[in-house]
């Protein structure tokens, strides 16, 4: 397949209400189907909200054929691969913030978000468990990997998703606006993008974002969802600050072109950071990183 | 001295908190304001947002003087009033706040505009259920962090549209939101009695305060690298102070713990839970 047709949906949710939520997704999903996407992107926390405190338990799903909220998901998922935000509570009972493949009736991958922001107006941590682990996983599109939000803020994830062999990095978030100034874009949008951007030029890949809009409290989630492409080209952008379902086609034969050009993968010398690295772990220097 | 950045986007800003107004009173199921007008700025300023916000018929301005109130802040809440055209009603509140006032002939200014303040509030949540429409508050950003305000008087509302916007940005979004003129320029003040102004009150003026607050709240500054920015150093510790003394109004009151779970320590939801 070298064509992909992606629908990024950018919503609202309703806080703690699953059900209202499951029914949004599977209109959003009907609509993206109808107008023929293959793969439709929904935000963090999709099904649930995002400030969800002392609602995190009660809220949790697995994403198995006899869960109630992902049996209809899986059988929509038949005719157009998903992402879904969600609660995960694993068999000990803790609790993750996690993203959910779902493809032809089955769940291809689930990713736990690794990063958990506790700090500024954030407290993730207090609430989720982290996740350990970073996979790119096959789809019918080629090899993916997802990442949530603060995951993508550090560096670290998407390279290791890069050498993992993911060639289209699907992110989601709820990202909370922040730093108006006299900018026509909040500061939080302007990071985002240049990041994003930058993450498509540096690792030659197609880089597509869903965020979240609506208000939880004072709150407000800036929306602004965008793809870009191996050439770190603006394909598509969502509006700020309001829902939407944004489509965009995918010509998947730019990552032979861009790589063509431009080597970087094929240069990427990891056994190199690989020495380096177990290099600055090992030492007793204080003032390297712990290896945490 | 270091710069402080207070210019906003206003286009930016009306969407953001119109739009916050919007889902905070509709997802309780309302779709009505009510709103105490004073003449003065930060009030006209919230009248536009929610006007903006929920369509000026569902708005209901309350303009409620005391007799020793100027004419010049009904008149400005009169100008407010006819540029957005919103519902409006006068609610003198002399006949409420007289008869405490006359139990103690010594009764300081202090006490004096707090019960006009208190006075208010009453009027306004009382309002609030006649017309069926949620209180929406008017402070800004300067006088909720200096504590310029009464606890439960002019403090109280369902919900804040301005409260993180200082006093210089609340200028700047109501010249581009069409307040008027006069209501812009003139000198702040509580008109709590005559001839009362914030910035004679507070000793400073809210544009120097709004500059210091931006490196010190926003920018994370030390009291040291404010004054090496170029604030004296007097000021800056007044300040600090006067912050550190009012965090009382800006918090919740605090709750003994006993239990496993207490509200506001371990019992945390937003208030748009479930909705």
């Amino acid at each position: 397949m070298t064509k992909m047709k992606l629908a990024l949906a950018q919503i609202n949710a309703k806080l703690g209400d699953v059900d209202a939520n499951l029914e949004k997704h599977l209109n959003l999903i009907g609509e993206a189907t109808a107008r023929g996407s293959d793969l439709i992107l929904f935000p963090e926390l999709s099904l649930t909200g995002y400030t969800l405190q002392d609602i995190t338990p009660t809220v949790a799903h697995r994403p198995t054929a006899d869960d109630p909220v992902f049996r209809p998901l899986l059988e929509a998922s038949h005719e157009i691969d998903m992402v879904v935000g969600f609660v995960d509570e694993d068999e000990r009972h803790r609790f993750y913030i996690a993203d959910a493949y779902l493809s032809q009736g089955k769940v291809l991958h689930v990713h736990h978000k690794v990063y958990l922001p506790t700090y500024g107006l954030f407290d993730e941590g207090r609430f989720f468990a982290w996740g350990d682990s970073i996979r790119a996983f096959d789809t019918r599109f080629g090899r993916v990997g997802m990442l949530i939000c603060e995951d993508f803020w550090h560096i670290s994830p998407p390279y290791l998703l890069w050498l993992d062999g993911a060639d289209i990095l699907l992110l989601t978030s709820a990202s909370p606006g922040r730093g108006l100034n006299n900018d026509s874009r909040l500061e939080s949008a302007r990071w985002v993008e240049h990041t994003n951007q930058a993450y498509a030029n540096l690792f030659t890949s197609f880089v597509a974002h869903s965020n979240r809009v609506g208000y939880e409290d004072g709150l407000h989630f800036w929306g602004g969802s965008t793809v870009y492409d191996p050439n770190g080209e603006l394909l598509a952008k969502a509006p700020y600050q309001e829902e939407s379902l944004t489509f965009v086609d995918l010509d998947l034969n730019q990552l032979h072109r861009t790589r063509a050009r431009l080597p970087l993968l094929r240069d990427e010398r990891t056994a190199l950071v690989e020495r380096e690295l177990g290099r600055i772990l090992g030492s007793n220097d204080r003032r390297a990183h712990t290896g945490r | 001295m270091t710069m402080s950045n207070l210019d906003i986007n206003t286009t930016l800003a009306t969407k953001i908190l119109s739009g916050f107004i919007k889902s905070e009173l509709s997802r309780v199921g309302f779709t009505r304001a009510v709103i105490g007008l004073s003449g003065g700025i930060d009030s006209a300023l919230s009248l536009a947002l929610v006007a903006e916000a929920i369509g000026k018929e569902n708005v209901l301005a309350l303009r409620m003087p005391y007799k020793a109130s100027s004419q010049d802040s009904l008149d400005h809440a009169q100008l407010c009033i006819d540029e957005f055209c919103v519902q409006s009603l006068t609610i003198p509140i002399t006949e409420m706040a007289d008869p405490l006032i006359a139990l103690d002939p010594d009764m300081s200014k202090t006490r004096k505009g707090n019960i006009m303040a208190r006075c208010r509030m009453i009027v306004l949540y009382d309002q609030s259920e006649a017309f069926g429409g949620l209180v929406i508050g008017t402070s800004n950003k300067t006088e909720i962090l200096l504590g310029y305000s009464t606890i439960f008087g002019d403090s109280a509302s369902a919900l804040n549209p301005i409260g993180d916007l200082y006093k210089t940005q609340v200028r700047q979004l109501s010249r581009a939101m069409g307040v008027p003129d006069e209501i812009v320029d003139k000198a702040p003040s509580a008109d709590l009695w005559a001839d009362q102004t914030d910035e004679s009150e507070l000793g400073f003026t809210y544009a120097e305060v709004d500059k210091l607050f931006y490196l010190l709240i926003d920018q994370r500054y030390s009291m040291n690298e404010c004054v090496e920015a170029g604030f004296d150093e007097a000021f800056v510790q007044a300040v600090i102070k006067r912050v550190r003394q009012n965090q009382f109004k800006r918090m919740m009151p605090p709750i003994a713990k006993v239990s496993n779970r207490t509200i506001g320590y371990d019992f945390l939801y937003l208030r748009d839970w479930g909705t």
